[in-house]
């Protein structure tokens, strides 16, 4: 007699559709997280408990990192119209194709001379080290950090009609004369109320 | 995906002997679990990762009329930042120091300690609660950025109500440098 055998069902179970999801997932969480542009300046930001998150729009960064300045704002419109605010008092003309190709910096650190240089530069030529010296700051009302935190909150009145709020974000190892100048050229806009980018740590109990 | 059912085919009507075909279905589970942690890795850095802003207010700098607060003495507290992480603190006002000035270590057994204490003593001398501390911030010329948020961030720990940022004059600037923090 041939011997009979029971058909077993297997246990294993088909994780094709688990793994097509997972691996979506992964597709967009890694892309997500490395759309965020390279900095020009890396710094390294000191922790704190507060929660509460950086706005996203009508906001101007000053990173100050390794004794220099640079200068960011939200919003590419308001980039532009900055640029424009400024060359017309240097009497300096920039071309539509420059103003695009500037519309997508984040942020950038350079003299004013320098900047068309910067702008006709590659994307990965501007985070080099060395490539941008930083803004020049001094203390006085001609600085051009001044003018550009100037343009910057004209061209925000302008377009968004909202007053533009500044941060600044600071390394933690960064010496505080360095920020004390920062902040002194705010105030000696009337701009007393500011933020400092942290990142999250917890509170020892 | 490509499979072929292997389970017991053939073997319903027996008597025919077949061979045994390989299966090509691939065990994926250790992919799955890959995918799942990189999943959970990206996640938490990429929400970790968002920057916050903490508001800072400073005191209004009007070059044309100046005007100064009067701030009792035996309510204030000046934290001067030296170097090295190192605070030195005293009551008063730097003339006339109402307690000899101390280095204490930043941190929660450090100046945390002796703010919640004299917070409690200065509320016990007033008599109300809205009378607290007041607290100078003077960074020195060798502190640090770290610093002034890890004091601002004290601030924000202990819950102060007062407390300003302000320059630091040339004779605690000396306390300092006699101290060796400067």
């Amino acid at each position: 007699m041939p011997r009979v055998k029971i058909p077993r069902k297997s246990t294993a179970i088909d994780m094709t559709a688990m793994c097509d999801v997972a691996f979506l997932l992964l597709t967009f969480f890694i892309l997500t997280a490395t759309a965020r542009q390279p900095e020009a300046l890396p710094v390294d930001t000191p922790g704190s408990i507060i929660t509460m998150p950086l706005p996203d729009v009508d906001v101007a960064t000053l990173t100050v990192g390794q004794g220099k300045v640079f200068f960011g704002v939200a919003g590419q419109n308001v980039r532009v119209r900055t640029l424009e605010i400024l060359g017309e008092e240097y009497g300096i003309s920039f071309t539509p194709e420059e103003k695009t190709r500037f519309k997508l910096m984040n942020n950038f650190g350079v003299p004013l001379g320098n900047l068309k240089q910067l702008i006709a530069m590659d994307n990965s030529q501007r985070i080099k080290a060395g490539v941008q010296p930083g803004i020049p700051t001094d203390t006085t009302a001609n600085s051009e950090l001044y003018k550009w935190i100037h343009a910057a909150r004209v061209a925000t009145k302008e377009i968004n009609n909202t007053s533009l709020r500044f941060s600044i974000k600071g390394d933690a190892k960064e010496e505080y004369p360095v920020i004390q100048k920062v902040i002194g050229i705010l105030q000696k806009q009337e701009i007393n109320k500011f933020s400092l980018i942290t990142s999250l740590r917890g509170v020892e109990k | 995906m490509a499979e072929l059912d292997t389970s017991g085919g053939g073997s319903k009507k027996g008597g025919k002997v077949r061979s045994k075909k390989q299966s090509t279905r691939v065990d994926l589970t250790a992919m799955v679990d890959l995918a799942f942690l990189l999943i959970t890795f990206f996640m938490l850095t990429t929400t970790l990762a968002k920057p916050k802003a903490m508001d800072l207010a400073m005191p209004d700098k009007d070059e044309k009329n100046e005007q100064k607060m009067e701030v009792a003495d035996n309510r204030t507290i000046n934290l001067l930042l030296g170097k090295d992480n190192k605070i030195e603190w005293f009551m008063g006002q730097p003339t006339e120091p109402l307690t000899p000035p101390k280095i204490e270590a930043y941190g929660k057994n450090g100046i945390r300690k002796i703010l919640v204490e004299k917070n409690k003593e200065v509320i016990a001398q007033t008599g109300d609660p809205k009378k607290g501390l007041i607290i100078l911030i003077k960074p020195s010329e060798k502190s640090n950025y770290k610093n002034l948020v890890d004091v601002l961030d004290e601030m924000k720990i202990i819950n102060a109500q007062i407390y300003a940022i302000g320059d630091i004059s040339p004779m605690e600037v000396e306390l300092l440098k006699r101290d060796g923090l400067f």
